[in-house]
């Protein structure tokens, strides 16, 4: 489902001299459907960098990454768009949205943009909110007040909300009670079980454990230092 | 699928001075693009030439009409482009007082688009404008009033909904929450997205502000100097921005 | 004879209005642009009809000259004293013996027939004028006909008024084609536009002559819901008792005493001599 070949990455910082900062080099990696893959490594590794250029958010150097039929590296932003909508997901650590919508809409709106009617996407959302412990008084009220924990809670229950064939999953346990944790890994084993093939990031090692069924160190794509 | 506009090679010099210079992208149906830059970086002279308000001097603006296809709209006659102006264009102005009457009310503002393209009874123009009003947070009760008794915020809502009446597939905004404060254009940014949506609208967005172009825009094009320097998927451009301008431009926002 | 050319205009200035006018009448509604002259009254007393109806004129012609409807008061007496002195042709108050009339404000009641010239003054010619002030755009508006301005005016009037309450300067539609400013006639008049004389329109200080041919079609704006209607008072006229003529309202003492009469003073007076009476007509009259 995921195929990554021979990705490089480099950062150019214009303003700062010109200084070009490598951060990747000849990455590999292949997540089939159903699989979920755990990338490890230290901080500053480049497990984020590659997941986002994976979403497409960060623009690849050199090599292909393809997710479905999809080169997301030489992808016009209107295919990126519709691969993000109908087939590859993403739940970041930080939920960015507009203010004043409420959290019901929020978490239906990846549904509606798929073309599922407002009864069966509210429907839907109102079953994760649940499930996640959202109290109900809440689901009306924009997520931009709620607190960190209920704010991730809301962006996981976003991320499910439609079945995607891909996902990307950015500690998606951090700062989650022990209750709440268990639900987020049987919604990921829950994806897992339909088929969905998973990246994801885990701090937490026992998460990663259960979860994970290969464990990739992005220490090896790290560019070997011309000392 | 065919673009529903295509810019190819457009230019625009005022005197010696380039207004805009090599400009070519497609807009595909439902895409919405923001155009950002710094002021004086050619992005209103762009909307303007695309928008049928200034002349360019070399290119040509191709829109995919629903008769006959895609036609340059540069060379279609005035009368043609006014009507693609009255119907399948909408161009949202930065300063509501330049894209309403104000001295006709907030209705006969919504119904003017709708009597322009031969509606004729009363009682249906006057519907659809409250629907619309609607639609844009405008009290029902405001219908017979005058747009200079509105405030800034509410005159750019009776904008974007005079505007959108008559269900255009293209909307040119300019600066469209420029000079409004923040929990406003919160409340009109979420009114667009929804609207764009709902709508299936292509959308140019023309503005300054990235925090805008970010909730809204698919895709963004990042101009200096009439020149475009770099174009590509909003958060990626944001986040991973290539070129030096773009950087610069991104690292210049405060964070709040 | 007076020191004056024939109708105080010189000839070439008679032939620059001529074929303005022609060129009005080739194309119903439209408004030509002309060089309108200075003429010995302000503006706003007719300058425009004066010069349309000096380019008219022959020796042979009878003028009558109405202001509202009436032929004494100071705009028609002075304009009629002043074709009588500068021209010299016979004028009449009679609508029927007249072959050309001057207007301000009202078409006659009694139909006018095809030798007859109807000459309106005009202030204000432009009707998209009241919401684009841009005189270039409104041309272009004229041009491609893109007349849904108008209608937002008469929408503007339905909001406010619940119904349309524009009673004078009724907007028209000429032969299907130009929209165009009856200039300030009662909108009751405006089925009248479409007759057998050849009407005329001249606004001085705005520069511009238009024209209606005989028979043309002419259709006063509205919506399907709010159908034009031609109103007047509902009250017969009480000096001859018609029913079907606009009359004026006259206010006859402090404590609320008022008559209606016709604003077609030749009208209203040769009813009477015909022996029709009304409310108020004097008693000795009535008996005689």
């Amino acid at each position: 489902m995921i195929r990554i070949e021979n990705l490089s990455k480099s950062f150019t910082l214009h303003n700062q001299g010109g200084a070009v900062i490598p951060v990747m080099a000849g990455a590999h990696l292949t997540v089939e459907p159903g699989e979920c893959v755990a990338l490890t490594g230290n901080s500053g590794a480049g497990k984020s960098t590659l997941m986002r250029m994976i979403y497409g958010n960060y623009l690849a150097a050199a090599g292909s990454i393809r997710v479905g039929d999809l080169d997301v590296v030489t992808a016009e932003p209107r295919e990126i768009i519709a691969l993000r909508r109908e087939t590859l997901g993403y739940v970041s650590q930080f939920l960015r949205v507009v203010p004043r919508v409420p959290a019901l809409d929020v978490v239906a709106e990846p549904l509606l943009a798929i073309g599922t009617d407002r009864t069966a996407a509210q429907a839907r959302a109102r079953d994760l909110l649940a499930r996640l412990n959202i109290p109900e008084r809440l689901w009306s009220l924009s997520p931009t007040t709620f607190s960190g924990g209920e704010q991730q809670r809301v962006n996981i229950a976003r991320g499910f909300a439609h079945a995607y064939p891909a996902l990307l999953l950015d500690e998606p346990t951090a700062s989650l009670d022990a209750t709440n944790r268990e639900v987020v890994l049987s919604l990921i084993e829950e994806a897992k079980a339909r088929g969905a093939a998973i990246v994801g990031i885990f701090h937490d090692a026992e998460a990663r454990e259960r979860v994970a069924d290969r464990v990739i160190d992005v220490s090896a794509f790290t560019p070997r230092r011309a000392a | 699928m065919t673009p529903l506009l295509s810019v190819r090679g457009l230019r625009k010099t005022y005197g010696g001075r380039i207004g805009c210079e090599d400009v070519s992208f497609d807009l595909y149906p439902g895409e919405v693009m923001g155009i950002v830059g710094e002021s004086g970086s050619g992005k209103s002279t762009l909307l303007n030439c695309m928008a049928g308000h200034l002349a360019p001097d070399a290119g040509e603006v191709l829109f995919d009409t629903r008769d006959r296809g895609p036609v340059d709209t540069l060379r279609m006659s005035e009368p043609e482009r006014r009507m693609l102006g009255r119907t399948d264009w909408a161009f949202v102005h930065q300063n509501a007082r330049d894209g309403l009457r104000m001295s006709v009310s907030a209705g006969g503002n919504v119904g003017e688009r709708l009597m322009a393209v031969g509606a004729r009874h009363y009682g249906d123009i006057r519907g659809k404008a409250l629907d619309w009003l609607d639609r844009v947070e405008i009290a029902a009760d405001r219908v017979d009033d005058r747009p200079s008794a509105f405030s800034g915020g509410m005159q750019q809502r009776l904008q974007i909904a005079r505007n959108l009446v008559t269900g255009p597939r293209l909307v040119f905004m300019d600066e469209p929450t420029g000079g409004l404060d923040v929990s406003v254009q919160a409340r009109l940014l979420d009114l667009l997205r929804g609207l764009v949506r709902e709508m299936g609208l292509s959308a140019i967005i023309v503005t300054h502000d990235l925090a805008v172009v970010r909730l809204l825009a698919d895709r963004i094009m990042v101009m200096k100097g009439g020149r475009v320097v770099e174009a590509g998927l909003t958060d990626q451009v944001l986040d991973d921005p290539q070129h030096a301008y773009s950087q610069l431009l991104v690292s210049s926002v405060l964070q709040v | 004879m007076s020191d004056y050319n024939f109708a105080y205009l010189d000839e070439q200035t008679k032939r620059m209005i001529r074929r303005a006018i022609l060129k009005g009448i080739a194309i119903p509604g439209y408004q030509v642009p002309f060089a309108s002259r200075e003429m010995p009254m302000p503006y706003g007393w007719g300058t425009g009809g004066v010069q349309v109806t000096a380019a008219c004129l022959t020796p042979d012609d009878r003028l009558k000259v109405i202001d509202q409807g009436a032929d004494d008061t100071t705009n028609a007496v002075s304009i009629r004293k002043f074709f009588e002195r500068t021209a010299e042709v016979a004028t009449t108050t009679v609508t029927s013996e007249a072959s050309v009339i001057q207007t301000r404000h009202r078409i006659p009641e009694e139909a006018l027939s095809e030798d007859q010239i109807l000459v309106y003054q005009v202030p204000i010619p432009e009707p998209l004028r009241f919401l684009e002030p841009r005189e270039t755009e409104t041309r272009k508006m004229h041009a491609l006909e893109e007349y849904g301005l108008m209608h937002v005016k008469l929408y503007e009037d339905i909001a406010r008024h619940g119904h349309i309450a524009t009673s004078y300067a009724y907007p028209v539609k000429v032969e299907g084609r130009y929209v165009m400013d009856p200039s300030p006639i009662p909108k009751f008049d405006n089925p009248k536009l479409e007759m057998a004389a050849i009407q005329l329109f001249g606004a001085g200080r705005e520069q511009r002559i238009y024209a209606i041919p005989p028979y043309t079609q002419v259709v006063s704006l509205d919506f399907e819901d709010h159908p034009f209607e031609a109103t007047k008072a509902p009250a017969p006229c009480d000096l001859c008792g018609a029913g079907d003529s606009y009359l004026d309202e006259v206010i006859t003492d402090d404590e609320g005493g008022r008559m209606f009469v016709c604003s077609d003073t030749d009208f209203c007076t040769t009813r009477q001599a015909a022996g029709h009476r009304g409310r108020l007509s004097p008693i000795e009259e009535a008996t005689a």
